[in-house]
């Protein structure tokens, strides 16, 4: 199950979505909104996103994390407007028999979300200056990799 | 009559491509047979301030990453996609 909301990420609602009694392990990640980035302090954040590629791109992480691990339960939502400090930006929750395929599936589909879906963050600073966030060093995907 | 046959292009800015633009989104109309890089080219010449980025940005065709050889067609949607930053 993917997800892009405007409202508060329900975790009790995502591990009620992925609990399952043929799996002993449920994992949950969330990405929260963090105060500082080296000495900038940020006041808020604002994410936007390509909504239906975006939803697209996440409907085939969790495909293709099926395919690689045994995860029988999976569920990616992220957030999109304005997000204060502490708030959950993103979750990625998998369930799967054993600990092992839920954190590596659980791991590679939070960075691969970071590098594919179309999703932006816009950074608030707290001196009341804003600026999108495009990481340049990081590679880009290509239309091989996606 | 050998006529020039054009298409229609319909392009959408995010995030910083939106504030360079102005705009959230942009029609063009580009001749038969052009492709992503003949889009590409138009844009920057429309939007010279495009210039210093977009050749590093991805470009996404019907909600798919294209590479800048791939043709156009008529009523494609086209999105700048800048390096992303979700999570």
């Amino acid at each position: 199950m993917v997800e892009l909301t405007e409202k508060p990420i329900d975790t009790e609602a995502i591990l009620q979505a992925i609990s399952d009694t043929r799996c002993g392990a449920a994992l949950l990640f969330l990405g929260n909104v963090r105060e500082w980035t080296g000495d900038q302090q940020t006041n808020h954040l604002v994410y936007e996103a390509y909504r239906p590629m975006a939803e697209a791109k996440m409907k085939e992480l969790e495909a293709e994390a099926r395919r690689r691990w045994e995860i029988l339960q999976c569920s990616i939502v992220h957030r999109l407007g304005k997000l204060e400090l502490g708030e959950a930006s993103v979750a990625v929750a998998v369930s799967s028999p054993h600990r092992r395929d839920a954190f590596e599936a659980g791991q590679w589909l939070i960075d691969t979300l970071k590098e594919v879906v179309p999703i932006w963050k816009q950074e608030v600073w707290a001196d009341g200056s804003a600026e999108w966030v495009h990481p340049e060093n990081e590679s880009n995907p290509t239309p091989e990799s996606s | 009559m050998n006529q020039v046959k054009s298409i229609h292009i319909e392009v959408l800015f995010f995030a910083s491509a939106r504030e360079i633009t102005g705009s959230s989104n942009y029609r063009c109309e580009l001749p038969e047979g052009a492709t992503i890089e003949d889009l590409t080219a138009h844009l920057i010449e429309r939007f010279p301030e495009l210039a210093q980025r977009l050749p590093r940005w991805q470009i996404a065709l019907r909600q798919e990453y294209v590479n800048p050889q791939t043709p156009l067609s008529d009523g494609a949607e086209v999105a700048l996609i800048p390096p992303v930053s979700g999570g």
